[in-house]
């Protein structure tokens, strides 16, 4: 018997193509393989590849020119790194076919009337700044493309638009001047210092009430976290003072100039910005993460400064490379290192400061975290000798600026440390950060350190922790994750509770059913009734902490053995928390057991919102109580506040799509129904009776719909008030005791409910309408009100 | 609108591998179909003393985990090296597939690959000697994976006689 094993060298997959038997099909398939591939590393130049394939497409335009074109606008959309290399082709194609060059300007501004339409915005971009590079390559008209570029700017006189609209269109222009400002100068030098101004106007008018809501640091040293659209206007200006001359990017077309100089150029047609539609979804705005400048790299190329061109065009490409490969980590890790003039600048600053840059990006990513921590193991395989110690480097920067780091970046500091060093057998310097030991532990640093260490060993186990921090660090070290059984030690024979609990676990490990289990129970005293009440149907915490505590210390041992006991006496836990008191109290005995395990409470509390024990308000009120202020400021808490979120979210979402599905089914019914009009009467009612069934079905999932999305809209009120009135009472304290609200609670605090906006901003949409009639009234603290308009001015 | 490109949307991380379970109940079709549908991953490699918590830990990275199932040796019941994680839905999977696959666990590179779908009975390791059939036959020593080969110990400790 064969016996086929796993093959160990899994690393990218094989992909095993059918050969493919009909012709044109096989053309089309190496037609799109040569376009995509030009470019790449190749024993001949650059030069004479283009002019290669130039040929070849040429050739083959009479039989296959409708696929060329959608190649080549393919390619202009989604390669945008490579954007220089496909312009120059399209140059030469142009060049020798001058109809070719047309439809294939027109394909594209059809395409981005399409990408528009789409709210694909980011693409768009991509597009316009194609359109623009092809001014380089004489395929268009430098004043056509001005009067493009002014349409565009005429947005900014719009009245009642949202801002980020006009935005977009003014970042469009300005990102296209690298690599145009000099021709289009030159030919229109007049028109473009009309249309500069026109923008300066408009970003001086720029209002930017959302720029602290999304900065990486509050603090403005050593590097200013500035906004998206200031930071290109300040890389513009200084490109204009230096007379458009932009070094950096590489441009083949200089190479054809003798041959692209005589061909023929097209207007671009006119091109109006499509209306403001109600539906449009633009980029949020974004904030420039900076983390090096020229004096961090020691020796060889020196970093571009922040507002030089050249930083822009590096940073640009190099997030344009990851959007294209990160599903494929070897090739994306490969791709960045080989990055084009990579021997004029500090290459490896430049990687690991636009990774963190996208890591570090609020109000989200925009890739899941672990690609960034995978990607970087990669780089750091390919490149061991340079690119592990500036990695290093940016870690220690990071670590001394922990201060002023806004929360929900350290979480993914911590997140992103922790998970890196556990590739690298936890080897680091922690002598360096000495520095922490010595502070109060609710300070940033120490937190960071205490934090990373709990993540760790989560990865590892607690004696390896031990092992690897010097023995200075002990108070840092997170606790043996250990159940806590008040039953289980000499002072636990004294509480009340104890028989009942000894009962509880024999009728446990001797397989009673659930009835003889709750049937014992109930001889536990209920500590909140008065003697000779009623049966004590009502609330027992006392009944809960016997149970509980005890099924949980059998089923200590492991994630698996608690799922399973929270699963064989779902029953009898349904019948404890019936009322909202019996949820909180199941959560508080679970910390209560569980507290120095906080990844099993996290995973006990997602088991039972799931299996309906508890709710997901509950677990809301439960983290907000006065008996988890303790651990307020802790990243567990938030990991299960926000798990909570998202599941309720997924929830509401799933049942929209069983309502969505269900319409969709009775449309095709009553289609069928309309076109087999002729169809005998016993069917009709089998067909009337399968409607009625499903517009019965449809109903109840309205209701369903509506249930879960009031529930999910208690859940977000239910959060927001316990923020506002936390923060109102330490605001209001510190006032009357005249003392300094910024405490690192404060800190932590604001920013938390920052990162509850942000993090969940689609949802939170639908209900700004409650929120700022209940919550975020005039009449709250200006701090707390701040974060609110700093919120709605995301989307102004 | 423009084309999709093929060699644009390569994704190979997330590809079926060659390997087929020879226990699957059913032909080839239905094996691959089910692979290519499931939100169920194998992860091999693990040091025996790997536990659900630090494998928890990990693929949680990639989305909510459903459920792990340890591999245990089927006659001592003990871990065995390799277990299952069920993700909730497949892009979780496959951002597994992605970033997780060819990376540490518990310092041993893991690696994983899609499962038809867990089944009573499969997580029991297929060798002789009750655990992995890869643990029967190789010759190196791993101390995390209980040493020598169980072939390499069984000659082992037939040689010792002869030796003064």
């Amino acid at each position: 018997m064969s016996r086929r094993r796993h093959s160990d060298e899994n690393d990218g997959g094989q992909a095993h193509k059918r050969r493919r038997t009909s012709e044109p099909i096989e053309i089309e398939d190496r037609l799109e393989s040569l376009i995509c591939r030009v470019g790449e590393k190749s024993t001949s130049s650059l030069e004479s590849n283009l002019e290669g394939l130039a040929g070849v497409l040429e050739a083959d335009l009479p039989n296959y020119k409708n696929k060329i074109l959608r190649i080549l606008c393919a390619v202009a959309r989604l390669l945008p790194e490579k954007l220089t290399v496909y312009t120059t082709l399209v140059g030469l194609l142009n060049a020798r076919n001058y109809n070719f060059g047309g439809e294939f300007v027109e394909a594209m501004i059809r395409q981005l009337k399409e990408t528009l339409k789409n709210n694909l915005y980011n693409e768009a971009v991509y597009l316009v700044r194609f359109l623009s590079d092809l001014v380089n390559c004489h395929v268009i008209a430098a004043p056509s493309m001005v009067v493009m570029f002014e349409n565009f700017v005429s947005v900014t006189q719009e009245e009642d638009v949202p801002q980020v609209r006009s935005d977009w269109f003014v970042y469009v222009v300005l990102s296209c001047l690298p690599w145009v400002g000099k021709e289009l100068y030159e030919k229109k030098d007049v028109e473009m210092d009309r249309l500069l101004s026109q923008i300066e106007g408009y970003l001086k008018r720029r209002v930017k009430t959302h720029v602290p809501m999304l900065q990486v640091w509050t603090a403005e040293k050593p590097h200013p976290q500035e906004e998206y659209l200031d930071c290109l206007w300040a890389q513009i200006q200084k490109l204009k003072k230096d007379r458009w001359q932009e070094r950096h990017i590489l441009r083949p077309y200089i190479a054809f100039d003798s041959v692209l100089c005589e061909a023929l150029q097209h207007n671009l047609p006119p091109f109006t910005p499509p209306g403001h539609m109600p539906d449009a979804l633009y980029p949020i705005p974004r904030v420039i993460f900076r983390v090096f400048d020229y004096t961090d790299a020691p020796e060889g190329p020196v970093m571009p400064g922040s507002h030089s061109v050249e930083r822009f065009v590096i940073e640009e490409n190099l997030h344009c490379i990851i959007k294209t490969h990160w599903k494929e980590r070897k090739t994306c890790a490969a791709q960045l290192l080989s990055y084009p003039g990579k021997n004029k600048i500090p290459l490896n600053y430049h990687i690991v400061e636009v990774i963190f840059g996208e890591l570090f990006q609020l109000p989200l990513p925009p890739h899941i975290d672990v690609m960034y921590t995978t990607l970087l193991i990669e780089l750091c395989k390919l490149q061991p000798g340079s690119l592990p110690q500036v990695l290093a480097q940016a870690t220690e920067m990071l670590y001394m600026r922990l201060d002023t780091m806004n929360t929900a970046c350290i979480d993914r500091f911590i997140n992103w440390f922790s998970h890196h060093l556990s590739n690298f057998q936890f080897r680091w310097s922690w002598d360096d950060w000495a520095d922490c030991l010595t502070m109060d532990l609710e300070k940033p640093k120490p937190k960071f350190v205490k934090e990373v260490l709990e993540k760790s060993m989560r990865l590892s186990y607690h004696q390896r922790i031990v092992d690897i921090v010097p023995p200075t660090f002990s108070a840092l070290i997170p606790a043996e994750p250990i159940f806590s059984f008040k039953y289980g030690d000499e002072s636990g024979t004294s509480l009340p509770g104890y028989p009942v609990s000894i009962t509880v676990s024999n009728a446990i490990k001797n397989r009673a059913s659930n009835e003889e289990i709750l049937a014992i129970l109930k001889e536990v005293p209920n500590p909140n009734q008065e003697d000779d009440d009623d049966e004590g149907e009502s609330f027992n915490p006392l009944k809960i902490d016997v149970f509980l505590q005890t099924l949980l210390h059998l089923a200590a041992k492991s994630f698996s053995h608690s799922f399973s006991a929270l699963g064989k006496f779902h029953e009898i836990l349904k019948n404890l928390t019936e009322s909202d008191d019996g949820k909180l109290h199941i959560l508080k005995v679970i910390y209560e057991v569980w507290r120095n395990h906080p990844q099993m409470i996290a995973v006990l509390v997602d088991k039972m919102i799931r299996t309906q024990i508890v709710d997901c308000a509950a677990v809301a009120n439960w983290l907000f109580s006065q008996d988890m202020a303790h651990e307020f400021t802790r990243l567990f808490t938030w990991e299960i506040l926000h798990s909570t979120i998202r599941k309720m979210n997924k929830h509401v979402q799933k049942i929209q799509k069983e309502l969505e599905e269900a319409k969709d089914k009775l449309e095709k019914q009553q289609h069928k129904r309309r076109d087999s009009g002729d169809d005998e009467d016993m069917e009709k009612n089998s067909e009337e009776d399968e409607e009625g069934q499903l517009e019965e079905q449809i109903e109840r999932l309205q209701e369903k719909v509506e249930s879960a999305q009031s529930e999910q809209k208690n859940l977000f009120l239910v959060i927001f008030q316990r923020f506002i009135m936390l923060l109102t009472e330490h605001l209001v304290r510190c006032e009357t005791g005249s003392v300094d609200i910024s405490t690192p609670w404060y800190k932590n605090c604001i920013e938390r409910l920052q990162q509850v906006f942000l993090m969940h901003h689609g949802t939170i949409q639908q209900y700004m309408g409650t929120l700022e009639n209940l919550l975020f009234t005039a009449e709250l603290d200006h701090h707390i009100l701040a974060v609110y308009q700093q919120f709605c001015a995301l989307q102004l | 609108m423009s084309a999709k490109l093929n060699a644009l949307t390569s994704d190979s991380y997330t590809e079926v591998s060659q390997y087929r379970d020879q226990h699957f109940k059913g032909n080839r079709y239905e094996q691959e179909k089910l692979l290519k549908q499931s939100n169920t991953l194998y992860v091999g490699n693990l040091s025996f003393y790997t536990t659900e918590e630090q494998v928890h830990e990990l693929f949680s990275k990639c989305g909510d985990v459903k459920r792990i199932i340890i591999g245990l040796d089927k006659i001592k019941k003990t871990a065995c090296g390799f277990c299952f994680v069920e993700y909730y839905t497949r892009g979780d999977a496959e951002n597994a597939m992605r970033f997780v696959n060819g990376t540490r666990l518990d310092d041993r590179i893991i690696r994983t690959d899609w499962d038809a779908g867990f089944k009573e009975g499969r997580q029991y390791g297929r060798g002789k000697s009750g655990g992995q059939v890869r643990d029967e036959y190789r010759q190196d020593y791993d101390p995390a994976r209980g040493g020598y080969g169980k072939l390499a110990q069984q000659h082992r400790s037939t040689e010792r006689p002869n030796s003064f």
